[in-house]
Formats: C-alpha cells, sequence, structure tokens
C-alpha cells in the first residue's frame, strides 16, 4: 500500500513553541507564588501580581496548553485520516498566527489591557485573532476529516470535532463586547447575566479545552503505545455524547451562594454529580485497556506519563463534582484549596498527557530517537512529586483557611478577624513555591532531553513509516 | 453510521452542546436584571467611580478580591448583609471574583473614611502589619483622562454632567479608586439596618482587670492602631488619650456598632469579650 507524506514540519513548530511558552508559564507562575509570599518583590505597574497571574494563566492554557493540543490534533488528525491535512499553508498561518497572538497576549497583559474575565481576559482586538486562529485550525481538521481515506472515525476523532465546535460557541458567546478604544471594551452583559454568561463559559472551556483535547490524545496514544486496543468501543460512545451533553449545564457551580437565580446552581450542582460517570466511563477504559499490560508502566516510560495522566483525571472528576456540591462549596469556595484543584488538572492530568504526546512524536517528528530515557523518568518524577506538594500544601491551607473563617464564638461572634486567618497561610504558600520550581526543573530535564535529541540524538531512519 | 460522517456528527454534537447552553445560560436572560430583581436605590456609578472601577479591573484586583456575599452567617457577619442580583445591574463585567486572597469587598463602601484608603493603598503594610497586597501608592502619579471618561459613560449610557467631568481633571487614579471603593455595596442602606442595638444595662465584666487591660491591648494593637496611632495618640482617628468624656458602657457601644457615618467601623464581629477587653484597655490602662 502506497503511504501518504504527512506534514510533520508544522507540527514540530507546534511542539516547539508550545514548550517554550509553557515553560514561560511554569516561570511566571513561580515569580506569581513568591510575590504572595513576599509582596515587595510587585514592581509596578507592569509586574504585580495582578497583571503577572493573568499573564501566567493564559501563557499555561493557551500558550502550553492549546499549543501543545494543535500539535496533537495536526499530528493525529494525519494519521487517523491516512491523509496529508487538507491545507499546509493555511496550517503555518495557523503557528504564526498562534505565536503573534500569545505575544500579543502577553504584552497586553502587562500594559493592563483586560477584560478582567478569568480565563477570557483578552481584550477584543485579540479576541479576533484568536477567532481567525480557531477557525482557520477547524476548517483544516474537518476538511481533511471530510477527504479522509480512513470511512471509520475513530474516537480521537470525535472527541476533536466536539472541541472544535464547543470552543467555538463558548468562545463567541463570551466575547460579546462593546469597545471604547483600541483595548478597552466593557461587557455585553451586565452583572448576574455576566457572570453566568462568563461561568458557562469559564467551566466548559475546560470541558472543551482541556477535557476532551486531552482525551483525544489518550485514546490515540495509549493503544498506540502498548500496542493493545481500547478495552471498550461501545463505553467510549456511551462516555462522549455523555460527557459533551452534561458539561454544559454545570458552569453555575462556579456561583454557588451568590445572586444566581437558585434553580441554575441547583441544575449545575446535579450535573456536577452527574459528570463522575461519563469521566469514569473514559478512565475505567484506559484502566480496562491495560489488562494483560500493567508490566508496561515498569517497563514503558510513555505508558506511566498515560496511566498516572488518566489517574489524575479521575481524581480530579472526583474532587471537582464534590466542590459542585452546596454544602462543600460554602466552606471551600473562595480558599487556596481550588487553586490546588486546578494543578491537578493542569499539572497533573493535562501536562502530563501532553509531555507523553510529545514523547511519542519526538521520533517522528526530529527523525531521532530520545535522547534519554533516564531523563524522561526524571522529568516524570520531579513534576508528579512538585506537582503533589503544590496540591497538598495547598488543600491543607483550604481547609484551615475555610475552618477559620467559619469560626464562631460562643456568643456568635467571629473568632478570627482576616488576617489572622491570613498569616496563617504563609508557610503553606512557601510549600507552593517549593513544588512550582521542583516541577520547574523537571520541565528544565524536559527541554535539555529534547534539545539533545535534536541536535544529536540516534537517527531514526524508520520513524516515517512508524504507524 | 454517525462515526462515517464527520459533518451529520458536528450537527449532533452541536445539538447536544446547545441543550444545557439554551436552559442555564440563554433562559435566565429571562429573570435576571429584569423588573422582577430591580433595586430602586442602586445607582450607576459616577465618572470618577466608574473610573476607579477600570484602575481596578486594570491592576487586576479581581484575582485576589471577591466582590459577593454570600447568604452564610460567618460570611455575613465579616463582610455585611448578603449580596443581591439587581445591586449588580451596572456591573459591565462583573467582579465577583473567586479566590480571597485578600477579604470580599462588595460592602467595603462606607467602611472606613477616604483617608484610611489613601494611607492603606500608598502602603499596606502600614496599615496592615502582616498583609501581602502589594503597594499601590504609584497611582496618585497618573492623572485622569476626562475626554476618554467621557466616552465611557456615553459607552455605557450612564448619566454625567459636563462639570461632573471638568472636575476630574485635576484628580488622578488614587482618587478614582477610593471613590470607586467608597461606592461598593452602598446601593442599598444595609448599614442603618444592620447596625445593632443594645437594650438593657451594659455592665463592664472586668472593670480594671490587669488580665483584661493586657489582652485588650493586643485587640487595640491589631485592630485599632493603624487608625488611632500605637500610642493612641490619633491619626486618621481621634486621639484616645484622654478617655475622660467618655464611661464603660458608651465607649462598649461605640466599638460594637461604630459610628455609621463618622468613618468608624463597628467591631461587633469581635465579640463582646474582646470589645470590654478593649474597653478596659482604653479607660483602666496604667
Amino acid at each position: 500500500m502506497e503511504k501518504p507524506e504527512y506534514n510533520y514540519a508544522v507540527v514540530r513548530g507546534f511542539v516547539n513553541w508550545s514548550i517554550l511558552w509553557g515553560l514561560v508559564a511554569i516561570l511566571v507562575g513561580v515569580i506569581a507564588a513568591i510575590q504572595m509570599t513576599n509582596p515587595e518583590l510587585n514592581f509596578p505597574p507592569y509586574f504585580t501580581f495582578g497583571r503577572l497571574r493573568p499573564l501566567h494563566t493564559n501563557a499555561g492554557l493557551y500558550g502550553w496548553g492549546v499549543g501543545s493540543i494543535f500539535a496533537m490534533f495536526l499530528y493525529i488528525v494525519q494519521r487517523l485520516c491516512k491523509v496529508r491535512l487538507w491545507s499546509d499553508k493555511l496550517a503555518t498561518f495557523q503557528l504564526w498566527l498562534f505565536n503573534i497572538t500569545i505575544i500579543g497576549a502577553a504584552v497586553t497583559l502587562l500594559l493592563g489591557y483586560t477584560t478582567s474575565k478569568e480565563y477570557h481576559e483578552l481584550e477584543w482586538p485579540l479576541d479576533i485573532m484568536v477567532v481567525v486562529l480557531w477557525v482557520a485550525f477547524a476548517i483544516n481538521i474537518i476538511m481533511t476529516i471530510v477527504k479522509r481515506k480512513e470511512e471509520q472515525m475513530y474516537i480521537s476523532l470525535w472527541y476533536m470535532l466536539a472541541s472544535i465546535v464547543g470552543v467555538a460557541i463558548l468562545y463567541l458567546v463570551n466575547s460579546a463586547e462593546v469597545p471604547v478604544s483600541l483595548f478597552k471594551s466593557y461587557s455585553a452583559y451586565a452583572g448576574t447575566n455576566d457572570a453566568n454568561v462568563h461561568w458557562w463559559f469559564g467551566h466548559n472551556a475546560v470541558a472543551m479545552a482541556f477535557t476532551a483535547p486531552p482525551l483525544a490524545m489518550f485514546y490515540y496514544f495509549l493503544p498506540k503505545t502498548t500496542g493493545a486496543p481500547i478495552f471498550s468501543h461501545r463505553l467510549s460512545i456511551v462516555a462522549f455524547w455523555s460527557l459533551i451533553f452534561m458539561y454544559l449545564w454545570t458552569g453555575a457551580h462556579h456561583l454557588l451562594w451568590t445572586p444566581v437565580p437558585d434553580w441554575i446552581q441547583t441544575l449545575a450542582m446535579g450535573f456536577s454529580v452527574m459528570l463522575i460517570a461519563p469521566s469514569w466511563g473514559s478512565v475505567f477504559n484506559g484502566y480496562l485497556s491495560m489488562n494483560g499490560q500493567w508490566h508496561q508502566m515498569r517497563e514503558n516510560y510513555l505508558v506511566k506519563f498515560l496511566i498516572v495522566g488518566i489517574t489524575f483525571y479521575g481524581l480530579q472528576t472526583l474532587q471537582g463534582p464534590m466542590q459542585a456540591i452546596r454544602t462543600f462549596s460554602a466552606f471551600i469556595h473562595y480558599t487556596d484549596w481550588v487553586p490546588a484543584h486546578i494543578h491537578m488538572g493542569t499539572m497533573g492530568w493535562v501536562s502530563m498527557i501532553a509531555f507523553a504526546g510529545v514523547y511519542f512524536l519526538v521520533p517522528r517528528i526530529y527523525g531521532r530517537e530520545l535522547y534519554s530515557v533516564p531523563l524522561a523518568n526524571l522529568h516524570f518524577w520531579l513534576i508528579l512529586v512538585g506537582q503533589l506538594i503544590w496540591t497538598i500544601s495547598l488543600w491543607i491551607a483550604g481547609v484551615l483557611q475555610a475552618g477559620m473563617w467559619n469560626a464562631m464564638n460562643p456568643d456568635g461572634s467571629l473568632t478570627y478577624t482576616f488576617m489572622e486567618t491570613m498569616v496563617e497561610m504563609y508557610p503553606f504558600w512557601w510549600a507552593r513555591t517549593i513544588g512550582g520550581v521542583i516541577f520547574l526543573i523537571g520541565v528544565i530535564v524536559f527541554i535539555y532531553n529534547l534539545i539533545k535529541t535534536a541536535k544529536g540524538g540516534a537517527p531514526a531512519p524508520a520513524a516515517e513509516g512508524r504507524a | 453510521m454517525w462515526e462515517k460522517k464527520p459533518i451529520l456528527f458536528l450537527l449532533l454534537a452541536t445539538a447536544t452542546i446547545l441543550v444545557g447552553t439554551i436552559v442555564t445560560m440563554v433562559l435566565p436572560f429571562a429573570w435576571v436584571n429584569t423588573e422582577h430583581d430591580r433595586i430602586e436605590t442602586v445607582t450607576p456609578y459616577s465618572a470618577l467611580e466608574q473610573e476607579g472601577r477600570d484602575v481596578y479591573i486594570r491592576e487586576g484586583c479581581n484575582n485576589c478580591h471577591s466582590q459577593t456575599i454570600r447568604p452564610l452567617v460567618a460570611e455575613v457577619l465579616r463582610y455585611g448583609e448578603y449580596s443581591k442580583s439587581g445591586e449588580f445591574v451596572h456591573d459591565r463585567p462583573f467582579l465577583w471574583g473567586s479566590k480571597r486572597t485578600g477579604p470580599d469587598l462588595a460592602r467595603i463602601g462606607g467602611k472606613y473614611p477616604d483617608e484610611w484608603h489613601y494611607k492603606h493603598m500608598d502602603s499596606p503594610r502600614a496599615m496592615v502589619p502582616k498583609t501581602n497586597m502589594p503597594d499601590y501608592g504609584w497611582l496618585t502619579e497618573n492623572s485622569l483622562d476626562p475626554d476618554m471618561i467621557r466616552r465611557k459613560m456615553d459607552v455605557l449610557d450612564f448619566p454625567y454632567t459636563e462639570d461632573e467631568i471638568k472636575a476630574l481633571a485635576g484628580k488622578n487614579e488614587m482618587d478614582a479608586i477610593v471613590a470607586y471603593m467608597q461606592k461598593l455595596g452602598t446601593g442599598i442602606p444595609w448599614r442603618e439596618a444592620a447596625a445593632t442595638e443594645i437594650v438593657g444595662e451594659l455592665e463592664n465584666p472586668f472593670k480594671g482587670d490587669a488580665a483584661a487591660i493586657a489582652a485588650g491591648k493586643a485587640v487595640y494593637d491589631a485592630n485599632c492602631a493603624a487608625c488611632h496611632g500605637d500610642d493612641l495618640s490619633g491619626d486618621i482617628g481621634p486621639e484616645l488619650t484622654d478617655m475622660s468624656a467618655y464611661d464603660d458602657a458608651i465607649l462598649y457601644e461605640i466599638i460594637y456598632s461604630g459610628i455609621t457615618d463618622g468613618g468608624m467601623p463597628p467591631f461587633a464581629s469581635l465579640g463582646s469579650t474582646k470589645v470590654w477587653q478593649l474597653v478596659n484597655f482604653l479607660m483602666y490602662r496604667e
């Protein structure tokens, strides 16, 4: 059979650039973490916590997260469709527009141009760039799928398509704003409506950009790596459709006890708990695909990344619904528990899978075998330990903080002033910084390994032919 | 068969996504910000306040401060009356936040005098020794741009007068953000409604007790010194060295309930024991 020629150059471009933005995100994250304990390290106007934190989240979510998703999707879609990308030029355009947008985001956020909406801070000119970027990406993926040579669309392609349409709807609706000047606009929605629309966006951005895509990667890379098929096709169908149906009802669990109407909060709570089922559908499908293959956890570092990654997905999707229950939210919301929850997802699940994807692609995009597997193992342990120190210390901090906020004297007065609760956080904030630095070292090991591979790893002549 | 038809698949996935979207995101527009949750006394921001709000947004204050008080006992005690939907109808965007590294600000308006805010913004640790809030004294160096603010008010369709716009010329961003702080949460007369009326005789349970005086000093240092001075010599608040004009009960009442329009916050949340300790420190220290 004639082998199609694939476009790996653009995949390599996205891999390299997304890793660079990831490094920036983690560096800025560590700096912001230190500012929490050492306020004298705020350097106004550009380098204060209030401006650096959105830069950290945007570089992490969109530079590293979405950048690596672009890389993986552009690779996987060619392989699963057995055709080259529909348009090489469009893909190259997408790569450069992506980088320009991320640079634009970094510069404007430091200049203080922000909508203030969490994870959607970019002002309207950048919103337009993001939309053009996404349309270019969507057209290329959809057209490649349309002209595919493999009749059946594999699971990964379903998640990809859902992600493409989902992100498009979310971003367009939540971007509605009225410009005042080039870098200032006001939201089209006001107050409680704005809050409800925004967290519909916020939570489903997690679904459509940071759950569906890593699942697409997981479903592709796991069987490719282990050589064993996915346990149940039927389970993946049920999990997919119920996941994309239920997610959209849950945004208001970010707004429990706020002025948002109670019935919306109750629906959000109910659907959040129900989401455990489709989430764990994928977790079980992954675990059961390992039947008879568990020895590979020891022998193949890639399997380790993938299975530990899906495990954190499972933990994330148990902890999330728990936080979405009114009584628990009353206790834990607004504390340091919540950033720890987010970081288990980003550091433990999404990044773990994306790192696995990059390792998988290395021989194919650089044409060389990985320079050092022991370094890849070191990378694994550093990011795992770093993440655990980060998250566990802040879970403890969150419980302590919530307990102190709620503590009351027998006469019905509060036991602690706000400052008395805040000073208790400092040791935990230090622990978070240490966890972040360990994670950062892990990523530097990863980058070093990739550079050594690209510059002088053993050639992998069979790479092109690898399935 | 949907697994073999990408366009059909896209349509099905879109329809699936739209169900929850329509119910929980589109439908609420029929109830929220309508007559249903309108509050008569809630007014739009003035030009200066709106500009302060935009400075708040630019500096990312919402990363550490929330602006919604939930109807939970400890929260209402700490911050004040819980937030109502109708109080936010002029907020574009909403600024409810998701994290309280610092305290909630939904009811900060009127809690402290302007002077407190100027000093606290300039140097937070001078007022609250262990806080990690960054310094914002540099905001005084940025003067306001009246033409730009007029344009913002037009886009938002908020009422303003030309005199109001002209008056912005001599002001800076610090003035704006302090004005915004003082507006927050004042759309309903909750302070008056929440004021505690003490009924019955008040009797000092620790009169002149040395341990109570020592405990009262600690309470003073943590809660009062920032405004009344470390040595009670006064600063933002009056000096407290000569207390001959007060008796125990009156002093207790002032500390407990605050002076609503005089800039003195109520300290009921400290509880009666700590307030009595304070009274003893102020009245009977050596």
